[in-house]
């Protein structure tokens, strides 16, 4: 039996008085594609910040390759370099170009040498079309191309696991694509990867699996054409009608 | 367009770059106004200086020509001692002062007594009064006659000027970090980069190009209160003019080291409020849209 690459058991989290995750069970194989999606608030995005420990949980236990980064004593920072995240906002550093952006993680974190890193990070940013921009400082570039940075400074870690939190939400639409294509190109390439995301197309193209997220539980989870074409619960239903009056996914 | 204006050359006649200020607005007729008006009170104050029943006496007293050029090279002579002193302790107080900051952003109950530590060091010294100091460890710590610590005056008053300037400049740079969004230390946390390292290379580097305008506020400050340790007997320039004055029995070495002063902290000030312009436009200014090659790089970054 393969260990899986995240395992997620029995997560609860709240903030305050607001329960926001309210038992999750998830196993992710390795080069598995999972799709996030559900309503705003129904905790897509605080379950990817507890799996990489920028919230603290209140119960369950998450597990990468079998090692639980949840236990008690565990290296937070050490956890973090085996999992990558991307946010919404990009977050990246303005005062730096996007090659520092870029190499900060590997020269300081994994203590790589600064031209080592440096020759790593523009093959990085080659691959993607960026190796234009290195010596660029973020506020330059568009949004297309920063959420492109910020994917490729959390890949120059050498994740095991990807984390992408709505990376698209707050781009112009017609910057959405180029960044989509990164992740596609990333699939195909093997990386394992939760994806939380409102582009259901999207979802349904490159995952795997889609879990749909409600009121802080995994309602129901299958792949993408079970769930888009003929999902059992009725929430998940709803959900998905209100997409497609939104002209947000095409049946 | 107004009526009186000049002819229309097809140049758009709103400044785009000029601050609001309506005295530097374009058109010849506010420009004559405030032409007129600066004449006006400046005619007034002369007509009555030099109508003041003392007149005379003050001439005598403090605009003596003979005795300003007698005291101008001795007074600017000892202010080499004064500018040793600012430049020495403001490199000690940007340190320390960082420093202290940083001790007062760490997070997490773990370094609370750091943070105590820090805030109850701030507290004293912004409340106590800046000559007290400055006397109590210019006489006060010689006086206990501890071997092996010094007991000069110069080191004493630039031992006292960096504690006590270094409680306000952290404050400074304690509201730069504390302008930084929380997403960026999460940003580098994220990466991996340990509590320190966040602050080290992405959340205090952003934050001291944010406060390099109040940081040099505060320098400026300084300069002018290097003249405060001449208390404890340190010969500065302060103490020259006053020496002079009372061996002259005359006031006008005091006003070769106002200029000498003026000569020094007006361009830094100038340099200071243009800095903080220059944020403040680039701040409202629509931030996302990059202004092209032109923005220098010294301040630019997106909050």
């Amino acid at each position: 039996m393969t260990v899986a690459a995240l395992s997620i058991q029995g997560l609860h989290k709240s903030f305050g008085s607001l329960e926001v995750l309210k038992g999750i069970d998830l196993e992710v194989a390795e080069h598995e594609v999972i799709a996030l999606i559900g309503a705003s608030g129904s905790g897509k995005s605080t379950l990817l910040r507890c799996i990489n420990l920028i919230e603290p949980i209140d119960a369950g236990r998450i597990l990468i390759e079998g090692e639980e980064i949840t236990a008690k004593g565990v290296k937070v920072d050490r956890i973090r370099r085996r999992v990558g995240i991307v946010f919404q906002a990009f977050n990246l550093f303005p005062h730096m170009s996007v090659i520092d952006n870029v190499t900060l993680g590997p020269r300081k974190v994994l203590r790589h040498r600064g031209a080592e890193a440096e020759r790593d990070a523009l093959a990085l940013l080659d691959r993607f079309g960026l190796a234009d921009k290195a010596h660029d400082y973020p506020d330059r570039l568009s949004g297309g191309q920063q959420q492109r940075v910020a994917i490729v400074r959390a890949l120059a870690m050498q994740p095991d696991l990807l984390l992408l939190d709505e990376v698209t939400s707050a781009l112009d639409p017609e910057l959405v694509a180029e960044v989509l294509n990164v992740i596609r190109e990333l699939a195909a390439g093997g990386m394992t990867m939760l994806i939380a995301t409102h582009e259901m197309g999207f979802a349904r193209d490159i995952a795997n699996r889609v879990c749909f997220l409600d009121a802080g539980t995994i309602l129901e989870q299958g792949p993408p054409a079970q769930i888009f074409a003929e999902p059992r619960e009725v929430r998940t239903r709803q959900f998905l009608n209100r997409i497609i009056e939104a002209g947000r996914l095409q049946v | 367009m107004t009526v009186g204006g000049p002819p229309d050359t097809g140049i758009d006649p709103q400044p785009r770059v000029r601050g609001p200020r309506p005295s530097l607005g374009p058109g010849g007729r506010s420009n004559l106004i405030a032409a007129v008006s600066t004449v006006v009170v400046f005619v007034v104050l002369a007509v009555v200086i030099t109508n003041a029943p003392g007149w005379p006496a003050f001439q005598a007293l403090f605009l003596n020509a003979q005795i300003f050029w007698y005291s101008l090279p001795l007074v600017a002579g000892k202010f080499w001692v004064n500018v040793r002193l600012f430049l020495t302790a403001e490199v000690l107080i940007l340190v320390w002062g960082l420093v202290l900051a940083v001790m007062r952003s760490l997070p997490g109950p773990v370094f609370f007594p750091v943070r105590l530590l820090a805030t109850i060091y701030v507290d004293v010294f912004r409340a106590l009064p800046g000559l007290l100091v400055i006397y109590m460890l210019g006489f006060g710590i010689p006086a206990l006659g501890i071997p092996g610590v010094p007991n000069d005056t110069f080191f004493w008053g630039l031992v006292a000027l960096t504690l006590l300037y270094s409680a306000y400049v952290s404050e400074v740079y304690r509201a730069g970090i504390d302008s930084i969004h929380p997403s960026q230390a999460a940003a580098a946390r994220s990466l991996g980069l340990s509590e320190f390292q966040a602050m080290r290379f992405v959340v205090v580097p952003q934050a001291i190009r944010r406060v390099i305008p109040p940081l040099l506020n505060d320098f400026i400050g300084l300069q002018k209160d290097t003249v405060l340790v001449s208390v404890i007997g340190v010969v500065e320039i302060f103490r020259e003019s006053a020496i002079i004055q009372s061996a002259k029995f005359n006031y006008t070495p005091f006003l070769a080291t106002a200029l000498i002063f003026l000569l020094i902290t007006i361009p830094l000030a100038r340099l200071t409020d243009w800095l903080l312009a220059r944020e403040k436009r680039r701040r409202q200014g629509g931030g996302s849209v990059p202004t092209g090659s032109r923005r220098p790089r010294l301040l630019a970054f997106r909050g």
